[in-house]
């Protein structure tokens, strides 16, 4: 089970005191705050993709790149890469050049992106933002399996002996999971590739996503990457913490009451007993949290959103040390609980390293010791 | 004995409210109907004045709580809709068409509709036919030919005051309804949420690989 945080990485007043991060000032708190994750012992950072203000990071894997960098452990991820207004083949080069930088601590959660105007900016169509991910991400998921692709679609020009360089770390492909809310395609295309599917699991009621997530186990299982618990899973998550739960509500109501998506609406009262975000004492965020699998089944990944609604910089440092210190070593501890033996770890990329060296070792086996470089497929990968 | 689902939504905003009046006297003329042709009614009535902050939430974050959820569907499952607005300023009221707008678009397919609306004047009958008609036929509902306007003075009028009398025009919308939802089988569909679109594939469409 890995456990991390994701940011989207607005650019918020502080309702507090009226103030208004820089985008440098921003950029760089981001910064520091993946690097807190770290160093609170938490797995993964996942960073977001936007391109239209209040948000910041239009070009995730500069900073991620600079994080590889500066951290030593923890994984680097998005939250989300866009897969409609992105060309696959970028993607393609750019985060296979990022495993390289970071050593193979990356991977990636494909998102199609709500807002509209950004599509004709990138020369697309919202209305068929579904279609274009389906297509871009099976384009991608050919171009780091196969060293040579030709390729025609309905999207992108054409390729024709293209190779995409550089190749993944290792020959394998970054994990990738796919976001989705509401989409059975997603879950559907996660399934048949036997990757990763993530639910963001904020600001809606959980119920929504459990339906969603158990669609996605059922068609993993049919597709044939093993048992429906053998899916791997991700969840999202909100909270807000203080040693009093009440110290924690009054600190966060007007960050809460004024922010982007649920500010002005409903109250802190009713959005944290409709919807996962838990505003209370570490204990409370623990209980909401351990009670997730009961939820969703076994899962690999917990993501929490901890710096939005223009929290300050120092707010969110501290609010890491007690999700570091307090919350998330317990949870490690209740999630391990009567976990079952056959449900798989958080992706890693040395766990898919070893586990497609053992499946090209079965195959020359099966093909008499001659066959070697054997290309992968995404069976074998999961 | 056949039974079948109706719900009744109701925008008035005054506690009584004369739409609440209408509507109640459209749903008990509309079951008579149905009672006629042995079929059991089971009513619910949303009254959006009790969904209000709910349906204004539902705008802001893009989700239901669990009590305009349950409303929304009820309504989605429904064999018959008996939608009564007090006409402002033109039109439907904004917490009417709020209410519409936190459906799905495809909430209300097929759904047999009956319109009716409030005024204080007469003059304002045709709002039924400019506006909450186009509404529901863009949503693919069936709306029944007669709507039933009720302005203030039409509350002294009797059964005797030629078809355009009040009682006269909501029982021959009852009538209509009727019968739509007799044959309905709305109530008793199976709709399954992750059904794909034909045609689609995994790997992407439209003639890649």
């Amino acid at each position: 089970m890995q456990f991390g945080i994701f940011t989207v990485g607005d650019v918020t007043t502080d309702p507090t005191n009226n103030s208004t991060p820089s985008e440098y000032e921003r950029i760089k708190a981001i910064l520091t705050i993946a690097q807190k994750a770290e160093e609170v012992g938490l797995d993964v950072f996942a960073l977001g993709e936007h391109h239209n203000p209040p948000f910041v990071p239009s070009s995730p894997t500069t900073m991620l790149g600079y994080l590889a960098a500066k951290t030593e452990n923890i994984i680097l991820s998005t939250a989300t890469t866009l897969i409609t207004t992105n060309d696959p083949v970028k993607i393609a080069e750019d985060y296979a050049m990022l495993q390289h930088v970071a050593d193979g601590r990356v991977d990636l959660m494909m998102g199609r992106g709500n807002t509209g105007p950004v599509y004709p900016w990138f020369g697309k169509d919202i209305r068929e933002g579904i279609p274009l991910a389906i297509e871009n991400y099976a384009l991608l998921h050919r171009l780091w399996r196969e060293e040579f692709v030709n390729w025609q679609g309905k999207f992108r020009t054409p390729l024709q002996g293209f190779q995409s360089t550089p190749r993944p770390l290792d020959g394998v492909a970054p994990f990738v999971w796919h976001g989705s809310i509401r989409s059975p395609e997603i879950a559907e295309q996660a399934a048949y590739y036997g990757d990763g599917f993530f639910a963001k699991n904020i600001f809606w009621p959980k119920e929504h996503y459990m339906k969603l997530i158990n669609y996605y186990r059922q068609r993993f299982e049919h597709y044939g990457h093993g048992t429906a618990d053998q899916a791997i899973v991700g969840l999202g998550g909100q909270a807000f913490m203080a040693k009093n739960s009440q110290d924690a509500v009054k600190q966060f109501r007007p960050y809460f009451d004024n922010a982007p998506v649920y500010g002005h609406g409903p109250t802190l009262e009713d959005f944290t007993e409709q919807t996962p975000l838990t505003v209370g004492s570490p204990q409370q965020v623990i209980d909401r949290y351990a009670s997730m699998r009961e939820s969703f089944g076994d899962y690999q990944r917990q993501l929490f959103l901890m710096d939005h609604a223009g929290l300050p910089l120092k707010t969110v440092l501290e609010q890491l040390d007690i999700l570091g210190e307090e919350v998330v070593p317990v949870l490690r501890k209740e999630f391990a609980k009567n976990r079952p033996a056959h449900v798989p770890d958080g992706p890693t990329h040395a766990a898919l390293v070893a586990k497609a060296r053992a499946a090209e070792a079965e195959q020359s086996i099966g093909f008499g010791g001659t066959s070697i470089n054997v290309p992968l497929d995404s069976a074998a990968v999961n | 004995m056949t039974t079948r689902s109706l719900v009744v939504v109701s925008a008035g905003l005054s506690q009584p409210s004369s739409t609440r009046l209408l509507a109640d006297r459209l749903t008990t003329s509309t079951v008579e109907r149905l009672d006629g042709f042995g079929v059991e009614t089971t009513i619910e009535v949303i009254e959006l004045r009790d969904l209000g902050h709910d349906i204004v939430n539902n705008l802001v974050t893009g989700f239901p709580s669990p009590k305009l959820s349950a409303a929304i569907e009820s309504l989605t499952a429904a064999d018959g809709l008996i939608a009564v607005t007090p006409i402002f300023t033109t039109s439907y009221s904004g917490l009417f068409k709020s209410f519409i707008d936190v459906l799905d678009p495809s909430a209300l397919t097929d759904l047999p509709v009956l319109i009716g609306a409030t005024g204080g004047t007469e003059r304002h009958s045709l709002a039924l036919d400019y506006s909450m008609r186009p509404l529901f036929t863009y949503l693919h509902a069936v709306v029944v030919p007669t709507s039933v306007y009720a302005a203030s003075s039409d509350w002294g009028t009797g059964a005797d005051g030629g078809t355009g009398a009040l009682p006269d025009r909501m029982s021959r919308a009852a009538g209509e309804l009727a019968a739509l939802v007799r044959d309905s089988d709305r109530s008793s569909r199976v709709i399954d949420p992750f059904a794909l679109p034909a045609g689609f594939s995994p790997v992407g469409g439209y003639g890649a690989q």
